[in-house]
């Protein structure tokens, strides 16, 4: 039996399929059989992340609609061992989803894999909710910024209300993923802490993502952030997933790094 | 440090704005959300009655319902004039 993840927001642009394709990538880099699930009908972008646009052929909808097979869609990914990506139809719309489909794909993809990672699309309404709804955890990627904050709020208590462990008494592990974090700008008190983030949201907190220049580089290649180990992000991304797997693991580049150019050629702390 | 610290105070950072507009928004909408469906929509009803009557607008009624449901409070601020 797979553990089924969410990767969701509320608002859009707040780096959900950046955080999955990471954090998919990432729990395959440490042996776990792991599938990424676009459930973003329409405007499918997982694939262009993990550099596989030009080799769908079917997708999720396809194998909704008994179309095609599970392993006609899967994708294998070239670079990590044991990833597979099930992408989203971007014809279709978010419609062509139904709770009976998504149920019997992510049973079918739950004996096969260890992980199945769920890319949410952004917004409260039917695709997210679908996107959410079997999860026995949810990763809520937000920024330090208000209208995301706010928006992981609503979408926590979507969490809590209405997907099937919430309806059948129970609750899913919730985990805040803070991203394009700027501890120059947190400093210089023009943007929300950690620790005011998290006393909002009240939720754990899995990892904080500093901005960075990383992550554009790696969605222009078309490869997840994670497999750039020397980057921030990268580091930042590896840290998330050592907790999310039960380690240990201090919090990094929350502070303002004053790197001379000694200390980055003989490595560093932490 | 102390003179420092002391015009800093004077001047409120825009992340603990944002922190404190967070909070009470975060708040209230959670306080929204355990309500019954209906609320709004009887809100509204509410308000019509009453606007047949005195000049009203939406922010001068209030309805609120207590955690178990047992006690339903209905708020509504009248304009001066009214008063007279």
């Amino acid at each position: 039996m797979a553990e089924i993840i969410v990767v969701t927001s509320g608002k859009g642009g707040v780096g959900k399929t950046t955080s999955s394709a990471a954090i998919g990538t990432g729990l395959a880099l440490r042996g776990h059989k792991t599938v990424l699930v676009d459930f973003d009908v329409g405007l499918r972008n997982l694939d262009l992340i993990m550099g596989c646009e030009r080799r769908v052929v079917f997708d999720l909808v396809n194998v909704i609609n008994q179309e095609a097979t599970l392993n006609q869609a899967l994708i294998k990914d070239k670079r990590t061992e044991g990833l597979f990506i099930l992408p989203a139809s971007q014809t279709r719309d978010k419609d062509a989803l139904t709770v009976e489909g998504v149920e019997r794909v992510l049973n079918e993809l739950s004996e096969m894999f260890d992980y199945i990672v769920c890319d949410s699309p952004a917004g409260i309404e039917k695709g997210a909710q679908l996107a959410l709804y079997f999860a026995d955890t949810a990763i809520v990627v937000t920024n330090p910024e208000v209208s995301s904050v706010r928006d992981s709020d609503r979408i926590l208590g979507v969490l809590q209300s209405k997907s099937r462990k919430a309806e059948q008494g129970g609750s899913i592990r919730e985990h805040l993923l803070l991203t394009r974090y700027n501890p120059a700008r947190v400093q210089a008190g023009e943007m929300l802490s950690v620790d005011d983030v998290k006393d909002i949201l009240a939720i754990p907190l899995l990892g904080v993502i500093p901005e960075s220049e990383a992550v554009l580089k790696a969605s222009n290649q078309g490869q997840p952030v994670v497999l750039d180990k020397d980057s921030d992000a990268g580091q930042a991304y590896l840290d998330a997933i050592a907790r999310f797997l039960g380690e240990e693991r201090e919090h990094r580049f929350l502070d303002v790094q004053r790197k001379g150019l000694l200390s980055r050629v003989f490595g560093r702390k932490g | 440090m102390g003179i420092l610290s002391y015009f800093r105070t004077k001047k409120q950072s825009s992340a603990s704005v944002a922190k404190e507009r967070l909070q009470v928004l975060v708040a209230y909408e959670r306080n929204q959300r355990n309500q019954p469906d209906y609320l709004p929509q009887m809100q509204q009803e509410i308000l019509a009655v009453i606007a047949k009557y005195v000049d009203v607008s939406v922010e001068d009624v209030q309805v609120n319902l207590d955690e178990d449901c047992s006690i339903l409070e209905l708020n509504v601020t009248l304009p001066e004039a009214v008063k007279g």
